[in-house]
């Protein structure tokens, strides 16, 4: 007998160690693999069989078909965009100055800043839209303020319309933007800014052409995340939009519970889900999450 | 003013040239804390009205909150559906975390391939809309007479709390050497035992905050509440939405306090396990 041909019971037992090793690790995984599956991929499997259900109970493509000829569905995409977008939008231009400002600063200082955009992340969604409520409804501080400081001589209707819902996702969005893109700047390598100055750009020119284009994979993971988000919304816009900003959530919410029409809902949903699915996917090959460097 | 003139950036940038970024900055930081501290003041009115700042103070509202069994339009009794939130919290807390760390434990010991494919999977609770996982799950629970649980609740709760778990602990573990455990093992302990002795202790602080988190998740969850409470077991959250929708009951100033108290409490407590945590490295 070769040694070689002696070492090979061992390779054996070897292999079959490391193959009941992975076989433990799989294990640990099942229970949490057995939760997502019974509680989304099985009742979102069968509400994507419903959504091609007709009112007969035969098999058919009205409720999408209705989504494409209906008024009311179509004011509803576009609703659910619109707001989506001027979110998205109106974030970046808010978080993006103070997520720069904190990545120059020092660590003790940005972490107490950090602190700022972490409490309204972990205080309550429905606090914050109660409070937005108090400060801009008619009566509100807001307007209390403006008439007293006379700026104006009448309340301006602020809320229970886009502009209340606006100001609220928001506010509640920004945190999601601002955490992805804070972790990306923070990772960028100061010495190219030297560089750049060094060898003589403004300090305008070092920040476009070298800070900014650096920034950028931070800024669409959070662009990304907030524009998912704000899609399928539902608490913030049927608070502070009064019922008269409908948002894709909310209609199907409003197909169960008023009409019971879970076929129209379903197939909503898989809209939804399909547009996210498809943004998520682009996200995951524009940006890779270890690329955020937050560690 | 000659520190207008300092330098503060690596660009040579002067103070005085970006002064009004400090300025908005801090505008904007000013923004996203204040507003919700503005329920604070209001909750103490004694008005039914909301003024600002309040002319009289009184603590009609938190009585109202503690004492006032049935409020007139039926729907909420909301000392029984804070308990209901908390119960259904701290159940969460039991399912989540343990579910949610074994798997993260799995998932940094397997080889990156069934990684690869199990991670998306593991965050899809993060990814799909809650409005579609709540109709699904309300869907599912109708056929199991789930629906108005506390069950129910948990496991809608505990799905949705599952994927931080899973991020916090599966981070921890990145950062923790792993072939301390196989020095126990080849000094002859068990698997569980070189977890239990060895792993364990040192990454308990992030499997603390987890379940912290876990439970604020499923403390502050309204959507699947909506449609997964009902009853006798409406949550706190699902209780104020359906105020919220109707009218504008100064009650939930004083319950919004109290939320906003609990939930820097606990975010609080978070930091300091965290500061803990990178201490020790």
């Amino acid at each position: 007998m070769t040694i070689a041909e002696m070492e090979k019971p061992n390779e054996r037992g070897l292999q079959q160690v490391a193959a009941n090793e992975r076989l433990t690790f799989f294990g640990l995984t099942l229970p949490y693999l057995l939760m997502v599956t019974a509680l989304i991929v099985v009742p979102v499997g069968w509400l994507f069989y419903l959504s091609f259900i007709g009112r007969d109970g035969s098999f058919s493509f009205e409720n999408y078909e209705r989504m494409v000829k209906s008024k009311a569905y179509i004011r509803i995409f576009l609703t659910t965009f619109k707001i989506s977008i001027l979110t998205t939008i109106i974030c970046a231009a808010i978080g993006y100055p103070l997520a720069y400002f904190m990545s120059q600063l020092s660590r003790k200082w940005a972490n107490i800043c950090m602190i700022g955009v972490l409490i309204p992340f972990w205080t309550s969604l429905l606090v914050r839209t109660y409070a937005w409520l108090v400060l801009l409804q008619k009566k509100g501080l807001l307007n209390n303020m403006a008439i007293e400081m006379g700026i104006i001589s009448e309340p301006i209707k602020l809320v229970h319309n886009t502009t209340g819902t606006l100001i609220g996702m928001v506010h509640i969005m920004l945190p999601f933007l601002i955490l992805p893109l804070y972790a990306n700047m923070r990772a960028i390598d100061k010495d190219t800014l030297k560089a750049a100055s060094s060898l003589g750009a403004t300090p305008t020119r070092a920040f476009w052409t070298v800070f900014f284009p650096l920034s950028l994979p931070g800024l669409l993971a959070g662009l990304l995340i907030v524009f998912v988000l704000c899609l399928g919304f539902y608490v913030t816009p049927a608070i502070l939009g009064g019922g008269k900003v409908i948002m894709a959530a909310m209609k199907i919410s409003s197909n169960i519970e008023l009409y019971f029409s879970w076929g129209a809902a379903s197939a909503l949903g898989v809209v939804l889900l399909v547009v996210t699915g498809i943004i998520l996917f682009i996200a995951s090959k524009l940006v890779s999450m270890d690329q955020l460097g937050n560690r | 003013m000659s520190f207008l003139n300092k330098n503060v950036s690596e660009t040579q940038i002067r103070l005085k040239n970006r002064l009004w970024l400090y300025i908005l900055s801090y505008l904007i930081l000013f923004l996203l804390i204040v507003p919700s501290l503005v329920v604070i003041p209001m909750s103490f009115s004694a008005s039914q009205y909301l003024e600002f700042p309040p002319r009289e103070w009184s603590l009609r509202w938190y009585e109202n909150y503690f004492f006032a069994w049935k409020v007139e339009n039926g729907f909420n009794d909301w000392m029984q559906a804070t308990w209901t939130s908390v119960k259904v919290a701290i159940l969460t807390i039991f399912v989540a975390t343990p579910i949610g760390t074994m798997a993260a434990y799995g998932l940094v010991n397997s080889n990156s391939r069934l990684g690869k494919i199990l991670f998306p999977i593991f965050i899809s609770p993060m990814m799909v809309p809650v409005i579609l996982v709540a109709i699904g799950l309300f869907y599912f629970f109708v056929q199991f007479k789930l629906v108005g649980s506390i069950l129910g609740l948990v496991l809608g709760h505990s799905l949705v709390a599952m994927p931080l778990v899973l991020i916090i602990v599966f981070s921890a573990l990145k950062n923790y050497d792993m072939n301390q455990e196989k020095v126990a093992r080849s000094l002859g302990a068990t698997r569980f035992r070189a977890f239990r002795e060895i792993t364990l202790p040192q990454i308990k602080f992030s499997i603390i905050s987890a379940s912290l988190i876990a439970f604020l998740t499923s403390f502050d969850e309204i959507i699947i509440s909506l449609f997964v409470a009902g009853g006798d077991n409406s949550t706190i959250t699902r209780s104020m939405f359906l105020a919220l929708r109707d009218q504008i009951d100064p009650t939930i100033a004083a319950i919004s306090t109290i939320l906003i108290v609990i939930s820097s409490g606990l975010l609080i407590i978070v930091q300091l396990i965290g500061n803990k945590e990178n201490k020790k490295d």
